[in-house]
């Protein structure tokens, strides 16, 4: 446990041993996801059916694309709590576009254009006027929901092209889904660009140390910027696959899910005061928190008992290494 | 004095707010009845109050997302004592929400003074273990208005001086918040330990029990507004005040109170909270659709904190001063 919590505590995730890179928070994840599997599959025969494994994971998939990013951006030591307003506003426009008679590739074009424009205007607020970013994303979730029920009010949109379906409901081979897919595809470009570039290293060191790392000459509010942006462009597509799957929009659509996707953030690893985190902690508890909610269902347990765990994960997970250094603390005091 | 008060950010604040109530008379004159003024007070009592105590919690570098499903939980158990035995006194009912709440408030507290986790991360938890624990509660099912006692319904309303007990409440409290921040060693214990933690350290003041005390009044007014909110609408279920959250911080945002800590003042503060009730109840006035209000309470929010951006820089030159200055300044910021 020692090594979990100063693995945790360093800036970044060199390894220097084996053993050590072993002994990790991801470690544990991974032994969490396992046990889980075990508990799943022992109290449900339903569980390891491939077909229903893969219908979980339309569980999560959305949200697990928005969290890539996301633990980026608080790793740098900011925060987008507008996420699934974006969502809100690019569906919005998507279903008008699509009433307008676009085509599939129009639509979807639209998301994500807007979802990068709204991460592009929260990324200028955040720089430009020196806001913090909780703030400005406060404000900007407000603002950007609003606009949907400024267009939409409580109508509902439901005239999508022919094909655009194939997002949120088709697949790509067996029970490998489209969204599943584009989520690997994404997970792997941002490890790449998180744990192999110095986009990333930037990134680490600007959540680390902002000052010294405009003094060392990097660029921090462009890289903010650009990680704002990266937000946006994520609920965008998070956006097109949601709208997709559901087949209609709603200005409430996604409500609540920027809790979830900070939820999963801070449950992989990634810790919420920035400069720590990885992609795989990421990924791991959004399978964890898939497993644990598909889990549930198969067991009927309703929806609103999984948030009382998610909020008992979140507390335990970002106390319990607090909890142990006190612990251990105190024993030395009492030696 | 007087000057001083109208160059402020809250003079102009508050000029903005007569501004609006006064330009929405002048289409419909019924609008700035003193019948119709109290109104506005009274529909805005629970968010000045929720304001009130989010202050102290902002002021001490805090965040409480926890308060909206506070309220709930709070407002669905006296509902359910009430339900289960009508002939209760009201004292106690009250006594119990203000006990609960506080109660609810304390776990956030707790976990931000001992172990030193970031507010944000636990009141994310807690929020969604109170809404949880409010279905578990109640197994789902509302109280109705015919399932409340005369009493529990009738108190709020009840009217001395043409102005009902809901609006007194939130006087009294604007009173004695007012007093408290500005003349009590325990109040300005707030701005010290937001505005300079170290100093504050140094200077004796425990900045995490300031803090502690900061979720305890939050919570505490939170279960006395749970009260208020379920017997003002005569109806309790799980999804009472959802999202409410943000509009109370909102309230503390356009009122001035500084997201960095240490800044912020009462009258700011319920200024803020009456801005977004006027600008509530003149929507359906001057003929806009109800679905503006999101909208226009964001792009307010983003507009503030814009104009709050410039007041950060005088913040950031306190270093600067003298000693003797320096304290000066701090002192003067409240006014």
């Amino acid at each position: 446990m020692d090594t979990i919590i100063k693995k945790s505590t360093t800036p970044d995730a060199l390894s220097t041993s084996r053993l050590q890179g072993f002994l990790r928070w991801e470690t544990f994840l991974i032994l969490i996801v396992f046990l889980v599997c075990v508990m799943n599959s022992y109290l449900s025969p339903y569980f390891l059916d491939p077909w229903n494994l893969s219908d979980a994971t339309f569980n999560f998939t959305e949200k697990a694309l928005i969290a890539l990013p996301m633990a980026m951006l608080i790793i740098a030591k900011e925060i987008d709590i507008s996420v699934a307003a974006i969502i809100s506003l690019s569906s919005t426009l998507m279903g008008l576009v699509a009433q307008m008679g676009a085509p599939v590739y129009g639509v979807v074009f639209v998301g994500v254009l807007v979802g990068s424009a709204c991460g592009l205007f929260n990324g200028v607020l955040v720089t430009r006027f020196k806001i913090p970013s909780i703030v400005v994303t406060i404000g900007t979730m407000s603002l950007f929901r609003g606009i949907s029920y400024i267009l939409l009010g409580d109508q509902v949109v439901r005239d999508y092209p022919d094909g655009f379906e194939f997002f949120g409901q088709g697949y790509v081979y067996w029970v490998f889904s489209f969204e599943l897919v584009l989520f690997v595809l994404f997970a792997l470009l941002f490890y790449w660009l998180l744990h192999r570039t110095t986009f990333g290293r930037y990134t680490y060191a600007i959540g680390n140390n902002p000052t010294a790392s405009y003094y060392s000459g990097i660029k921090v509010d462009k890289h903010r910027l650009t990680l704002f942006t990266l937000v946006g462009v994520m609920s965008g597509i998070a956006a097109v696959l949601l709208t997709s799957r559901l087949g209609s929009t709603r200005p409430s659509i996604a409500m609540g899910w920027e809790l979830s996707i900070i939820t999963m953030v801070v449950l992989g690893g990634v810790s919420i005061l920035g400069g720590s985190g990885t992609i795989g902690g990421v990924v791991l508890a959004v399978i964890l928190m898939g497993l644990v909610t598909f889990g549930m269902g198969l067991l009927n347990i309703p929806g609103i008992v999984m948030t009382i765990i998610v909020g008992v994960m979140l507390i335990v997970v970002v106390s319990l290494p607090v909890l142990i250094t006190l612990y251990k603390n105190s024993l030395k005091h009492s030696k | 004095m007087l000057k001083r008060f109208i160059y402020s950010r809250e003079g102009i604040l508050s000029l903005i707010v007569l501004a609006m109530f006064f330009s929405v008379g002048a289409i419909s004159p019924d609008f700035i009845s003193l019948t119709n003024s109290i109104g506005i007070f009274n529909d805005t009592a629970i968010l000045i109050m929720l304001a009130l105590g989010q202050m102290l919690v902002i002021l001490t570098r805090c965040i409480d997302l926890s308060v909206a499903a506070n309220v709930a939980f709070t407002g669905m158990l006296v509902a359910m004592v009430n339900q289960a035995f009508p002939d209760i006194s009201m004292a106690f009912l009250i006594l119990l929400s203000l006990l609960v709440g506080a109660f609810l408030g304390a776990i956030n507290g707790l976990f931000v003074w001992l172990l030193k986790v970031p507010s944000i991360v636990i009141t994310l938890g807690t929020m969604s273990i109170y809404r949880g624990a409010t279905f578990l509660l109640s197994d789902g099912a509302w109280v109705n208005s015919h399932q409340m006692s005369k009493s529990f319904i009738g108190l709020p309303r009840f009217e001395i001086l043409s102005i009902p007990v809901l609006g007194w409440t939130a006087i009294f409290l604007i009173v004695l918040a007012f007093w408290t921040m500005k003349f009590s060693v325990w109040g300005r214990n707030f701005y010290a330990a937001g505005g300079n933690p170290m100093a504050a350290f140094y200077s004796g003041v425990n900045v995490g029990k300031v803090q502690f005390y900061g979720f305890l009044v939050s919570g505490t007014l939170a279960g006395l507004c749970g009260y208020f909110w379920v017997s003002r609408f005569a109806v309790a279920y799980v999804d009472v005040a959802n999202g409410f959250e943000l509009q109370v911080i909102a309230a503390c945002v356009i009122g001035g109170v500084s997201i960095i800590g240490g800044l912020g003042s009462v009258i700011g503060c319920v200024i803020g909270a009456l801005f977004i009730g006027v600008v509530n109840n003149a929507l359906p006035i001057i003929g806009v659709s109800p679905f503006w209000q999101m909208a226009i309470s964001g792009t307010v929010i983003i507009i503030a904190v814009i104009a709050n951006a410039s007041s950060n820089k005088d913040k950031a030159r306190i270093i600067l001063r003298k000693p003797d200055q320096a304290s000066r300044f701090l002192s003067t910021q409240s006014h």
